[in-house]
């Protein structure tokens, strides 16, 4: 390992080895109550201890950020393509699309829990959050095609479907995946500010619901293990999407490529 | 064949004609009249470059030819039914994501040629620019000069009766540029094939052409045609030879001439 990567690696584990030690240091020196700020190793614990329902709530929140996900990935794409193919739906659509996008997720869904039981509005929220930057992401895509190769398949008398399948779609696909990633995180988020709004409780309750319980009831350790349990699945989520990235990209474009030293 | 068809060429023979260019003028949408008057035809076989300052047309007659863009007044007649084009850009203009055999196979695979039908064409004309190798590279591995080689290896696979090159070799540098005019001389007389070539460059121009046509610009027209009766392949001893110091300083004259007229 080159020294560079091993600082890459080394100094944010070290600034995060350090971080935590101040902070249990401060903690047990000054004496704070974990009602105020508990400790890392008291959250550790806590993590441990209530793993049973964490963990559900965990596939609670991952089930409907992935499935939000995966219908914005669709809808996204599906609408980019139909705006690419007719010019008039995009005028005709693409302002409302950006209404949605700019309207706070926090502000619709109680409107959503008027028509929809409390998972689907979470659902609903988490997809209107993540459809945006995919269908925008991939219609810029889409209509960004280098000319001369545009008038190099009109010049071979290549069909719609033909420039859409080999020049179009592919010219998309970095957009597209930049689109996805940014998407994949705004899932998560939408998941949680929307289960926060719509307050559902119960067995099929998320992590979101998990930090309001634990809040009411002054389990402060238990508010902060959720809390990492989410930055870790918005992590996980990032690094899964950069991998598949990576893989579609690595051998031909820019961006997954290091530059030569 | 009709006699009308028939014309000499540069080097005495009688070559017949590929596709005549009668009146035709070229005005853009904001008004820009890029072409005006230009008779022009170009013969089976023939090495014709256009030369000209930015602005006079040369790309647009390319592009006219192509079908990518059509008259506003005159006619383009080609001879015979088929006008199989092969169009090699300023850049190389390759598919990023595909790599050096797909990019050359397009052309083929647009019309419906399998990969397995697409290999023998595909490879030999990689193996005409010197790439046979370099099949599975991306052209994000190969360096300009090589990416301009696939450029012209899709251009050919498809054996076109015309090949339209608009400055293909202007961004690379002079060693490149130098090495790749020989190799395309090279191709031309194996293939015999057709080539309008687009130059900034008097020196290149008469290194490569049978004929050169200069153009001046505002409007877009033809103002001078100069033959270069030499063999092809040539080689650094044409280069250092009376003829083409003849035609470079004619050429030179005529170009003056045209942005002098323009000004």
């Amino acid at each position: 390992m080159t020294r560079r990567r091993l600082q890459r690696y080394a100094l944010p584990a070290l600034a995060l080895i350090g971080g935590l030690a101040f902070w249990e240091a401060s903690v047990r020196i000054n004496h704070i109550q974990p009602v105020i700020l508990p400790a890392p190793s008291l959250i550790a614990a806590t993590l441990v201890k209530d793993w049973p329902p964490l963990f559900r709530s965990l596939l609670v929140t991952l089930s409907i950020t992935c499935e939000a996900l995966i219908a914005a990935t669709v809808g996204g794409t599906l609408i980019a393509l139909l705006f690419a193919r007719f010019r008039w739906i995009e005028e005709a659509f693409f302002p409302y699309a950006v209404i949605l996008q700019v309207t706070p997720v926090v502000s619709i869904a109680p409107l959503l829990l008027v028509y929809l039981d409390s998972g689907g509005a979470v659902l609903v929220c988490s997809f209107l959050v993540a459809f945006f930057p995919i269908l925008a992401n991939t219609a810029l895509g889409l209509s960004s095609v280098d000319h001369n190769l545009l008038d190099l398949f009109q010049m071979y008398r290549a069909s719609r479907s033909q420039q859409l399948l080999w020049l179009r779609v592919p010219s998309a696909l970095p957009y597209f995946l930049g689109g996805l990633r940014i998407g994949g995180g705004l899932a998560l988020i939408g998941a949680i500010v929307a289960e926060i709004a719509a307050g559902s409780a119960g067995s099929g309750s998320g992590l979101a619901f998990r930090i309001i319980e634990s809040g009411y009831r002054l389990n402060i350790p238990r508010m902060f293990a959720a809390l990492v349990l989410i930055s870790l699945t918005g992590i996980a989520i990032y690094l899964v999407l950069s991998a598949v990235s990576y893989l579609l990209l690595h051998r031909w474009h820019d961006s997954a490529r290091s530059r030569e030293a | 064949m009709s006699v009308g068809e028939l014309d000499s060429t540069a080097v005495g023979t009688v070559a017949p004609r590929l596709v005549r260019l009668e009146g035709v003028c070229k005005t853009f949408a904001n008004g820009t009249v890029a072409l005006t008057g230009v008779d022009l035809e170009i013969r089976r076989g023939e090495f014709l470059s256009l030369l000209g300052p930015s602005g006079c047309g040369k790309s647009t007659i390319l592009r006219l030819l192509s079908d990518l863009t059509g008259a506003s007044a005159g006619w383009i007649n080609w001879s015979g039914q088929e006008h199989n084009l092969g169009f090699v850009f300023q850049e190389p203009t390759l598919m990023p994501w595909a790599c050096v055999f797909n990019n050359v196979w397009l052309p083929m695979r647009l019309k419906g040629v399998s990969r397995r039908d697409a290999q023998g064409p595909v490879m030999d004309a990689l193996e005409k620019v010197g790439l046979s190798g370099f099949a599975k590279s991306y052209p994000r591995e190969l360096s300009g000069g090589m990416k301009m080689r696939v450029s012209i290896a899709r251009a050919l696979v498809t054996r076109p009766a015309i090949l339209l090159m608009d400055e293909p070799f202007a961004a690379l540098d002079e060693i490149t540029r130098n090495k790749l005019n020989d190799d395309l001389l090279q191709l031309k007389c194996e293939l015999d094939a057709t080539v309008v070539f687009v130059t900034h460059s008097v020196y290149e121009s008469v290194y490569l052409s049978s004929r050169i046509v200069v153009m001046a610009p505002r409007p877009g027209r033809i103002v001078a045609e100069i033959e270069v009766p030499a063999p092809m392949p040539r080689d650094e001893e044409f280069r250092l030879g009376k003829l083409y110091a003849e035609r470079c300083r004619e050429t030179s004259a005529a170009l003056h001439k045209a942005m002098g007229a323009a000004a």
